[in-house]
């Protein structure tokens, strides 16, 4: 079966050790992770979403999804990728070096990336878009004097208000 | 507060305070414990004190922390009670690892107390310490590291909820010394409920009337039972009965199921999976509606999974969900409690007046009956040698009418104790099935006896497996515990020898057991009754002979060296490629001899 890619969003209780499970999750059962972001949500409730980006046959998905809920301080576990009801993004800063930086400027500006630093020799973009998006953007900068890159892995969220 | 509600949100309940240590027994006072297996340990004295100032408790003291988990699941499985254990820091906690992982496979319910060091200390490699919650993550249901009192006992009680709730399994609670020296609030059982755990029991209806339908309209169904069966408590297996009286189809178990369903009930087919009976995996293969209650597809089980019983629909009823859609795609999947599930299905059945499909029925027990008539758990009877067959027959036979428990160590022994000895009750079988850890009998047998006193609790083990830890047989001698091991003693790690013997050219590389104990005279140096026998005319007297001892007793039963346990679904066959005698070489694909 063909690998899919799926965002799984898992709301948890923000305790010693629970990024330390999920991670160990997937490690131990060979599972893919693409990108992992983590942050509080609620202090007062004390809860943290996991956001993993993955990819493997639908039932692999699907077991990793039921492993997740399987955890004790797990709350809840999403799949936003065949929901229409999710949204996701992912920022990625972009350093681009060369003595004429203004191609690569214009493309930036064409992409809907905003220049962050451009004091020394190197400009840093800025770009904040769906992940497939994020990709492109970086091999359009690739041959236009990409020097480094830094992503923060994806957040996602549901749109309705529950 | 970072794990659960307190029931205190509005009015403040009486709390006591108390030191850390004393808190641990309280709580399980409260929660009912009135065994623990342990060791003590500089990191864990405090809670030794709390124990010695009140005798509500009864500690057993093991020889090896293993021996105390494999205990406590020995006393868990034979009683349905979680087993409780005490260990210190470090080495205390990494010698008990072998046994959270064995619980965490056959979901037995354990709590286990660990010892850690000071909380200043921890991270500064200090004496005895060691990342327990690090080391136990991927061995435990859940863990905990406590670093203040007033947590302690909210931590307590929410453990043995999740030990023992939804799927059971192990789990751990590491406590700083210095967390067991100072004071803080005790909680009681009742004021404490985890935020979030709620594992689903209950089943839906429609599943149970969808489940229902199904099984009327089959022509070749069978009950494919598991561990769940026993986890679920003995109403589940009354309801397995009535629902197998109620329909007429024929069961099968796992080896963690045995017991679930009586095997002297003409519907009782025998184990399946590698070592099962030619009907139990015949009948799988060619089923049209598979009844799979409380087991989870095991790799021993299913063998080859594209040739897996092809052609018939599946229900799956489980209580973790997890398992369903795992390893084989099911048809209907049911997440409840399997005793809760099997009890509406029986309603169910009834209300509709239900009738299974008799002329079917008829045409497939006939199927049945034919598979049974290659009667492939026979074995070659000698009159010079005693075969391991023969000796667990005998076995079966002299304890019969008597308040038996069976555990057992891994091996060749191990499966012609699942095959061949009858157990017509749930709870009587203590066997180490998803780790197959060897030196797990004679511990288990030790906790089994335990929690029975005057039952006849039998240790079915190999001489090879028995030396893992024969050390506990000091502990049986210490608490008066008659604990019977009897050794199938070939000389061989048998399984071993028996797969170089089919699967690597007859290579026996390390398998032969060497430079072997006199087991009569090491039992007699722990202070137990040593016997032996070697020929099958003495058998019979001996085993009484155990039988009727009240002391723990050794037994070296000298058993045919070369015998091979059959039949056999070799590693990459399907269920309907068994072999029933010795097997060559070439009848296994290397495809087969890279699975284990
Ligand atoms: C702790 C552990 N180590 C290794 C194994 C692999 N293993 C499985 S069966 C077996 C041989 C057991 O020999 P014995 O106890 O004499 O039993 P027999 O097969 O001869 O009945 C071994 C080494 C295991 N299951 N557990
Ligand atoms: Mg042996």
């Amino acid at each position: 079966m063909a690998n899919e890619r799926h965002t799984l969003t898992a709301l948890v209780d923000n305790e010693a050790g629970v990024l330390a499970r999920v991670v160990g999750l997937f490690s131990g059962r060979g599972y893919n992770i693409e990108s992992l972001t983590v942050g509080e949500v609620d202090p007062a409730e004390r809860t943290s979403r996991i956001t993993v980006v993955t990819s493997g046959p639908p039932a692999v998905i699907e077991q990793i999804e039921a492993q997740l809920k399987r955890l004790v301080p797990v709350h809840a576990v999403t799949n936003w990728t065949f929901a229409t009801d999710g949204v996701e993004r992912e920022m990625a800063l972009v350093k681009v070096a060369g003595s004429d930086r203004s191609a690569a400027k214009q493309m930036a500006a064409k992409l809907g990336a905003r220049v962050l630093d451009d004091r020394g020799q190197a400009t840093v973009f800025e770009l904040t878009d769906a992940p497939a998006n994020i990709g492109s953007f970086i091999e359009a900068m690739r041959p236009l004097g990409l020097c480094d890159v830094s992503r923060t892995g994806v957040a996602a969220i549901s749109r309705d208000p529950g | 507060m970072s794990q659960s509600d307190t029931l205190t949100a509005q009015a403040k309940p009486e709390t006591v305070s108390l030191t850390g240590a004393e808190i641990v027994v309280r709580a399980l006072k409260d929660q009912g414990v009135t065994h623990i297996f342990g060791y003590p340990g500089g990191a864990v004295l405090p809670i030794y004190d709390a124990l010695f100032a009140d005798n509500g408790i009864t500690h057993v003291l093991v020889r090896h922390e293993q021996g105390a988990t494999h205990a406590a699941e020995g006393y868990a499985r034979s009683t349905g009670k979680p087993g409780v254990v005490l260990v210190t820091s470090g080495p205390g906690a990494t010698n008990a690892v072998t046994g959270m992982t064995d619980a965490l496979m056959d979901s037995i319910p354990l709590v286990v107390l660990t010892g850690q060091v000071a909380t200043h200390l921890i991270g500064t490699d200090a004496f005895q310490e060691a990342d327990t919650v690090g080391i136990t993550r991927a061995c435990t249901k859940h863990n905990w590291l406590v670093r203040d009192a007033n947590d302690l006992s909210r931590t307590l009680h929410e453990a043995f909820q999740i030990a023992t709730t939804g799927r059971p399994g192990p789990v751990v609670i590491d406590i700083p010394k210095d967390v067991q020296f100072k004071t803080g609030e005790y909680l009681t059982p009742e004021q404490v409920r985890h935020r979030t755990f709620r594992p689903k029991t209950e089943p839906e209806a429609a599943s149970i009337l969808r489940a229902v339908e199904m099984m009327a309209a089959a022509k070749r169904p069978i009950f494919y039972t598991g561990g769940g069966l026993i986890n679920s408590g003995p109403q589940a297996s009354a309801a397995l009965r009535e629902l197998a009286a109620l329909t007429g189809f024929p069961v099968t178990s796992t080896l963690m199921g045995l017991g679930a369903f009586p095997a002297s009930s003409p519907q009782w087919l025998g184990m399946l999976g590698m070592h099962g009976t030619y009907e139990a995996n015949h009948a799988m293969h060619d089923c049209d509606l598979m009844i799979c209650l409380g087991a989870r597809f095991d790799d021993r089980v299913t063998g080859r999974i594209d040739k897996f019983s092809p052609g018939s629909k599946k229900i799956h009823l489980d209580i973790d969900a997890s398992q369903i859609n795992k390893v084989v795609r099911v048809d209907l999947g049911i997440v409840a409690d399997a005793g809760k599930a099997i009890a509406e299905m029986v309603k169910l059945w009834k209300a509709k007046d239900k009738k299974a499909d008799a002329a079917a029925l008829k045409d497939w027990w006939a199927q049945i009956d034919r598979w049974r008539a290659r009667r492939s758990l026979a074995y070659e009877a000698s009159d010079a040698l005693i075969k391991p067959q023969y000796a667990i027959d005998r076995l079966y036979a002299l304890t019969r009418g008597r308040d038996v428990y069976i555990t057992t160590e891994v091996g060749q022994h191990q499966m012609w104790a699942a095959q061949r000895f009858k157990f017509e009750e749930p709870n009587r079988w203590m066997t180490s099935g998803g780790l197959g850890t060897m030196g797990y009998g004679l511990p288990a047998a030790v906790g089994v006896q335990m929690a029975h006193r005057d039952a006849l609790v039998i240790d079915i083990a190999g001489e090879a497996s028995v030396q893992m830890t024969m050390q506990e047989m000091s502990t049986a001698v210490q608490y008066n515990l008659p604990i019977k091991i009897f050794i199938l003693n070939n000389e061989y790690m048998g399984m071993v020898r028996q797969w170089q013997q089919l699967l690597h050219g007859g290579r026996y590389s390390h398998s032969y057991s060497e430079a072997l104990p006199d087991f009569v005279k090491m039992a007699e140096a722990f202070g137990c009754l040593g016997l032996r026998a070697s020929k099958p005319s003495e058998l019979d007297a001996k085993i009484q002979e155990m039988i009727d001892s009240p002391k723990a007793v050794l037994f070296d039963c000298r058993v045919d060296a070369t015998e091979n346990c059959y039949p056999m679904i070799p590693s990459g066959a399907a269920h309907n490629e068994m072999i029933l005698s010795a097997l060559s070489d070439a009848s296994v694909s290397d495809e087969g001899k890279m699975l284990v």
